[in-house]
């Protein structure tokens, strides 16, 4: 079956990006496959490389970073949400004249057609949050 | 892309206290440029989306209620309202705004998309969605 996730909650605060996490390894495990990943409202947060979780603790941004480069997943940032959230790419900080960037290796920064794109060319569409 | 999908966009947020609200009706604006149709359900707090005559300058957000009312400029065909959320609210269908619905290619209009529908049928909509956005 061909999914696409949805994330609407920020890590470590929320259960959610843990919950799609786990979720999206098992059913690639499985030998489903995962059209996108889509990080909306405070799920951007997923998405910033300057995440520093205690060292006994998971990163959940390392996380997804390691399962997009096992399956070649596209990780995808929401760019109005994460305009609002401070969630900087290379291109962002140029338009918006930003001085540094923040994303994480492996997620893109795009609009939100990609979610209603997503939506269109998967079988499930499942989103985590409240 | 010419698969057309039944799109259900699930609120279930008061209109403020969370961003919610306003980020879903983003997601509603969008996907009026991929054809699908397009339906939305109001329930629990989602209700409080639709109410008459917000004001919002007391806690310095921007309004974002008058959007609703352009949604069937976007390609929006059906906004359910379930009633049970309604009245355990104390708000009745004339609390709510109405929204007009045109096709501009076939001049078939609608006077008010906004409907209150009972449990059931909220069930019976869900089910038939081949996508629940949920908000």
């Amino acid at each position: 079956m061909k999914f696409s996730i949805q994330v609407n909650e920020g890590p470590y605060q929320h259960q959610a990006s843990d919950s799609a996490y786990q979720f999206t390894k098992a059913a690639l495990e499985k030998g489903h496959e995962c059209f996108r990943v889509f990080f909306y409202h405070d799920g951007v947060l997923n998405g910033t490389r300057l995440t520093t979780p205690p060292q006994d603790d998971r990163n959940i941004v390392n996380n997804w970073t390691e399962l997009a480069e096992k399956y070649d997943l596209d990780l995808v940032v929401c760019v109005a949400a994460a305009q609002r959230r401070g969630i900087v790419d290379e291109g962002e900080a140029e338009r918006n004249g930003k001085d540094a960037t923040n994303i994480a290796p492996r997620f893109r920064i795009s609009g939100l057609g990609q979610l209603v794109e997503a939506a269109i060319q998967s079988d499930r569409l499942v989103v985590f949050g409240d | 892309m010419s698969e057309t999908k039944n799109f259900m966009f699930l609120n279930r947020r008061a209109p403020y206290g969370t961003i919610y609200a306003w980020e879903s009706l983003e997601v509603v604006l969008i996907s009026a440029a991929f054809e699908q149709n397009v339906s939305l359900m109001f329930a629990d707090d989602g209700v409080y989306e639709l109410t008459k005559g917000q004001d919002t300058a007391g806690i310095g957000m921007k309004n974002f209620s008058p959007t609703y009312r352009t949604l069937g400029d976007y390609e929006v065909r059906h906004m359910y309202v379930d009633k049970a959320s309604l009245e355990a609210r104390g708000l009745t269908a004339d609390d709510l705004v109405q929204v007009e619905w045109e096709d501009w290619e076939t001049e078939e209009s609608v006077d008010n998309i906004v409907e209150v529908v009972d449990s059931e049928k909220v069930a019976e909509l869900l089910a038939e969605s081949d996508v629940v956005f949920s908000f």
